[in-house]
This record gives C-alpha cells, structure tokens and sequence, in this order.
C-alpha cells in the first residue's frame, strides 16, 4: 500500500511536468505551421502592408533594436549603480539605515508593478513632461532639426526655403528670395499672379508666383532631440527602463552579494577605498551576475507590449526610427496589430511575427547562458 | 608617495642584503636594475638605517605598541585594557581561546574595524611613530604599511600577476618592467615564485590552497609593508603547507614584524619569539616564547599552554 502511494506519487509529478511541457509543444507547433509558410528575407526587410503577400516586419523589428538598445543603455549604469550604492555602501547610522530599507523596501515592490503602470507614467513623464515644458507637439527646445516652407514651383518642383523655426512667420514671396531645390540653391523667379508662364524648364522649375502659397515642413538629424521628448523611442525606452530597472538592480544586488566578503576585505587590507574596492574587485567579480541578470531583463523588455501601446500607440510605420524621438513600432505591437484583425492571412502574419521575436528571445538568452558560463570559468 | 620612494631608491644600502639572489644570466642590465630599485620602494620604511642586528637583543626598537587600548562592539567589551609591545623583526604570536579577542587586536591594528559599523577603540595603538586610532591617520596609507594575511586563503579571482600586482598599482606609479620585477621579488619572498612562474597569468583560484596562502603573502608584501598581521593563517592548510607557511614566517621576521594570531600551540612556539596569552579580553601574560611555554607566571597560562582548558 504505502509503496503504491509512492509510485502513484512518482505518476503524479510526471504527470504535471508533463502537461507544461506539452502545453509549450502544442503552441509552438501552432505558431511554426502558421508561420512558417510567411517568413521569408522579404518579411524581414519589409513595411507592413494592407495586402497581406507584401506585409513585413521590418519597422517593428528594427523599432525593437532601437527602443531595447535605448532602454538597455540607461538602464544598466542607473541599476548597478543603484545596487552598488544598496549593497557596498551600507549606511551604519540609524537614520541612514532607515532610509536605506525603505529604497530596499520599494525597489522590490517595483519590480511586482504591473507594466501597464508603467506606462502611465511614462506617458506623463516623459512624453508630455507633466506639461511644463511646452507639449510635444511645439516643445521648449529641440535640436538637430531644420525647418523649411516649401513652395511648389510652376514647373512643379518643391522650393524649399529655410526659415528660423518652427513657429517663425511664413515666408512670403518677393524678389531676391533664394530657395534650395534639392541640394543647390537657386534665387526665385518670382513673377505676379496673373503673369504668363515661361516656356523654358530650367527657368519654371525655380519660378514661382507672388501669391505662392508654403507649407512648413522639418528635416531632422540623427541626433535631433526635443523635450518634452514626445511619443518617440526615447520615451518608449525610459518607460521600458522603468520596467526592467527593479530587476536590473535585485539581480545586480545579488550578483554583488554573492561576491565572498573575504575578497572585498583582503582589498581593504592592501590599503583600497572603497571606490577601488567597488571597481577592482566587487564588480569584476560580479559581472558573470550583472550580465545574466541585464539581459534577462532586456529580454523582457523586448517583449513587452502594454508600456509601449500606451505610450506609441497603434500608428501605421512604414521605416525604421531615424532618430530618438521618431514614431515607431515595436514586434509585439505589431503582431497584436495583426492579431486583432478578422481576416486569417494576417493571423499567419501574427504568427511569423512571433517567431521572429521567439528567435530574438532565445537568442539573448542563449548569450546570457554562454556569457555567464565563460566568465566562470575563466575564473575559477 | 612618489617623494618617498625617490628618496628610497637613493638609499640603496641596506638593499642588497633583502634581495633574494638573482641570477643574472637570463636577465638584461636594466632588468637587473629595475628588480633592485623596486623593492626598495616596498621595503622604504622598512629598516632604520641603524644596524638592526645588534640593537634588536640589547635594545630593541619598538614596532606596534599597544597602551590601555579598550575596544568594543556595541556593547560588548572586546578588548579590556590591552598593554603590549610587539618588537620590531620578531614574531609575535597571540594564543587563547576562541572569542577572547585576539582577532581583534589586529583588525585594529589596521583599522579593518572601521568597516565594523558598531566598532569603536579608546587608548593608544602606535604603529612606530604613528598614532593608529587617531582620526586624522591616512587608513589607506596605514594599511599599506600593515600587510594583513587571514585565516582562509583570499585571493582575488584574477590572475596570479594581478592579485600581486594588486597593491602597487594602488599605492605607486611605476612602469610595466618595475612592476614586473616586483611582482617577481614579492613572489620569490614569499616562496611560491618557482611554482607559479610558468603561469603568472593563469587564474590564482587554479593554485592549491597552499600556494594560494603563500600568493596572499606575497600580495601582501608588495605593498612593502613594515609590519604582516597573520590571522590563523594555516587554519584551512595541511601540514605539508603548514610547514612552508612556518618556514616563510621564519625567513619573513628578517624584514618584517609579525604579528600571528594560531591556535596552534605547537605552531606559536615553533615560529614567534614573543608570545602573548589572551583570555576574556584581556592580556593575561606576554613575554619570551620559551618562558610562557615552559615556566608560565600565570596559572591559566599554564592550563592553557598544556591543553586543560581552551
């Protein structure tokens, strides 16, 4: 009887294992005979579309590299060094010491927010700057960016004609007016309103009548910058830092816990600061921790849909970001965009977008799992 | 710093006889002559100028110090009224039961206490001329003049060169080949040079627990320390590396004043010439090694020193 018990028992834990394990088999064979048939070169380098044989991923995919690199990049010097102050620095007056569970306290309740929260708040925070700093639409400062009215000329060429700022007066058309038609710059054939048309193309291409009406348009650099910073990516990778940065830092505390107090005391014992200790031994020694631990969270950080809905919203991309406050999607986005739709060949789509992403998961954490093996052993 | 190792290296002449025999044929003249400059900036505070081998029996200089030095933790009273002069070039060793503060006397000594958040010393602790528990001392440069060696081996997982090489870099500012040659010397020192030389920049958790105590010796001299505090430095080793370690200490006492902490009775009166006998606190007897071994004043010494209680 009792032996019974324990090989019934034995059936029972097989049996739950079991289940997970099939559950994951049934839903990637799912995704895969969905998918596969799309995936291809072309699904990667291109826009999506409404006609489901030309749709692609590559805005999303490539708005995914720029948010998580973002996000990645602020994230891991604000989380080590909050580990770094929580577990090196160790306050030993009572006040001190108070204030230091309390950070404790809240940096691991953090981590439980759900990440929809998230974006709430990067939405006020970042994207509109709690409206104190203009709204994104016509912000405080920016830079890296040109305006220009453009003219359409009367050989029906655009004549752009750079003016101070975004809300400087129109430009009107007189004589001795230059403008820019591609990259040479011309000076304005300016005739009246009712004057006839030249015959020569040269000459009409650069003409333009005295009632001409521009539009105003902006050419941005790489580096064009705007605060409030808007609905682009720098927000987008704030926001997602805000969710990944508790578990950046409870794993970065742990990597430096599990750092032996005997090394951290035989570099005191040479004569180190505390800087030289955090920098020369804690941190080499933990970095195996600190990496796991920095893309694990990136990885989560690529899959994460709500932050990001809220704070980019649903828009139709058809590039990849050019700049940090650019629109953009990200992969989740993307496949929820095609998800939600009725017709089944964009379900395919879904599904092929979701093996890309499986792909880029897997792939970060197999380096995670090669990185932390290569430094351990490398050292011991 | 870099003021005192130029006037250092001007003095050269006591160098030679601290500097392990070289041999000269696989090494170029400005080797040879980088690896007797460097240790002479370690060795800087080393040796008085006066001759230290007939003083120290008549005479000796007084290294460490230690006058009505009260400590404690919170509240508890971990060291009660300590008095004690610790030698210049002998080995002190302190012996007693666990917990009865023996530990403590050298985590003051170089001021790893300060790390204790509830730590706090009253008296007088000098290290030479230099007032040790005063606030206004250089830690990092005291501890650079304090080698520490502790109980478990503790190398950094880095290299063997880098863990040597740890210290310097903190304290001087001395080209690649300097450097070399002192990482060299430290580990000639301290015995372990013909083991590791081959691979210098393997990972010094590779070596056994042995050679890694000796490699922690060696980083701990070449910061040129004058004085090494060995905190039951082979508690964690066998006898074979035991005995190494004790022949080490023995050839180390030429240059440095040691002062080791072992539970070992027959280890305290192999290598110290001093012995002091701690008890709840307090200094129950210090003096020659052979008298507290073998005509204690103290009875609890007695009982101590011959297995009783302890």
């Amino acid at each position: 009887m009792r032996q019974g018990l324990d090989r019934y028992f034995v059936y029972f834990c097989i049996a739950t294992a079991s289940v997970s394990v099939a559950i994951l088999v049934v839903l990637l064979t799912a995704i895969f005979v969905q998918g596969l048939p799309n995936l291809s070169w072309r699904f990667l380098t291109s826009p999506p579309s409404p006609h489901t044989a030309e749709a692609g991923i590559y805005p999303a995919l490539f708005g995914t590299v720029w948010v998580c690199s973002a996000c990645a990049l602020f994230t891991l010097p604000i989380g080590v060094g909050t580990a770094i102050l929580l577990e090196e620095f160790k306050p030993s007056s009572h006040a001190a010491r108070m204030l230091h569970g309390i950070v404790q306290v809240n940096i691991t309740n953090l981590a439980g927010v759900p990440s929809v929260v998230y974006g709430i708040i990067g939405l006020t925070a970042f994207v509109g700057m709690f409206g104190l700093l203009g709204a994104p639409s016509n912000p405080s400062f920016e830079t890296g960016v040109r305006y220009y009215d453009q003219f359409l000329s009367e050989g029906d060429r655009g004549l752009l004609v750079p003016v101070a700022g975004r809300n400087a007066p129109d430009t009107t058309v007189r004589d001795g007016l230059t403008a820019l038609l591609g990259k040479q710059r011309f000076r304005v054939n300016v005739i009246g309103e009712n004057d006839p048309i030249t015959e020569d193309p040269q000459l009409r291409a650069v003409t333009l009548r005295s009632d001409a009406e521009a539009g105003r348009i902006s050419r941005k650099s790489w580096y064009y910058l705007q605060i409030p910073f808007g609905r682009g990516v720098l927000a987008g990778a704030l926001t997602l830092m805000l969710v990944v940065l508790p578990i950046v830092i409870v794993s970065s505390q742990e990597a430096l816990r599990g750092v032996p107090g005997s090394i951290r005391e035989a570099a005191f014992g040479l004569g180190a600061t505390r800087w030289q200790v955090v920098w020369n031994v804690t941190l080499p020694a933990s970095v195996p921790g600190i990496m796991t631990g920095a893309i694990l969270a990136t990885s989560r950080a690529i899959g994460e849909a709500a932050p990001v809905l809220i704070i980019a919203g649903i828009v139709y991309i058809a590039s990849a970001p050019g700049h940090l406050m650019d629109d953009y999607s990200v992969m989740p986005l993307q496949i929820y965009n095609w998800a939600q739709r009725p017709q089944k060949e964009f379900h395919a789509l879904a599904a092929s977008g979701i093996i890309v992403l499986l792909v880029i998961l897997l792939s970060f954490n197999a380096v995670a799992v090669f990185v932390r093996q290569r430094l351990q052993k490398s050292r011991s | 710093m870099a003021i005192e190792s130029m006037t250092l290296l001007k003095s050269r002449s006591h160098m030679s006889e601290t500097l392990p025999a070289r041999e000269q044929k696989d090494s170029t003249p400005h080797q040879a002559a980088s690896a007797e400059r460097q240790p002479a900036v370690s060795l800087s505070k080393l040796s008085p100028p006066a001759s230290a081998e007939t003083t120290t029996k008549l005479d000796p200089v007084i290294s460490l110090r230690y006058e009505r030095l009260n400590t404690w933790y919170g509240a508890f009273h971990a060291l009660n009224d300590v008095n004690m002069d610790v030698p210049e070039r002998q080995v002190m060793a302190l012996i007693g039961p666990s917990g009865c503060g023996k530990s403590t006397l050298l985590r003051w000594t170089n001021r790893m206490n300060d790390l204790v958040a509830d730590a706090r010393a009253e008296g007088t602790l000098q290290l030479n001329e230099l007032d040790v528990l005063a606030k206004t001392t250089d830690v990092v440069d005291l501890r650079r003049r304090v080698g520490m060696v502790f109980q478990k081996p503790n190398p950094f997982p880095k290299s063997i060169y880098d863990n040597v090489a740890f210290g310097p870099r903190l304290h001087l500012k001395i080209s690649r080949s300097e450097l070399d040659s002192l990482v060299e010397w430290s580990l000639r020192k301290a015995a372990v040079w013909d083991e590791v030389k081959d691979r210098l920049h393997q990972p010094a958790l590779s070596l056994s627990g042995g050679q890694q105590q000796r490699l922690c010796i060696a980083r701990a001299i070449a910061t040129g320390p004058e004085v090494l505090l060995m905190d039951e430095p082979c508690s964690a080793l066998d006898p074979a590396s035991t005995a190494r370690v004790e022949d080490l200490i023995f050839e180390l006492k030429e240059q440095y004043t040691i002062v080791i902490v072992t539970h070992n009775m027959q280890q305290a009166s192999r290598v110290s010439d001093r012995t002091a006998f701690f008890y709840q606190g307090r200094v129950v007897e210090v003096g020659i090694t052979t008298d507290i071994f073998t005509r204690p004043e103290k009875k609890e010494t007695e009982d101590y020193v011959t297995g009783k209680f302890g």
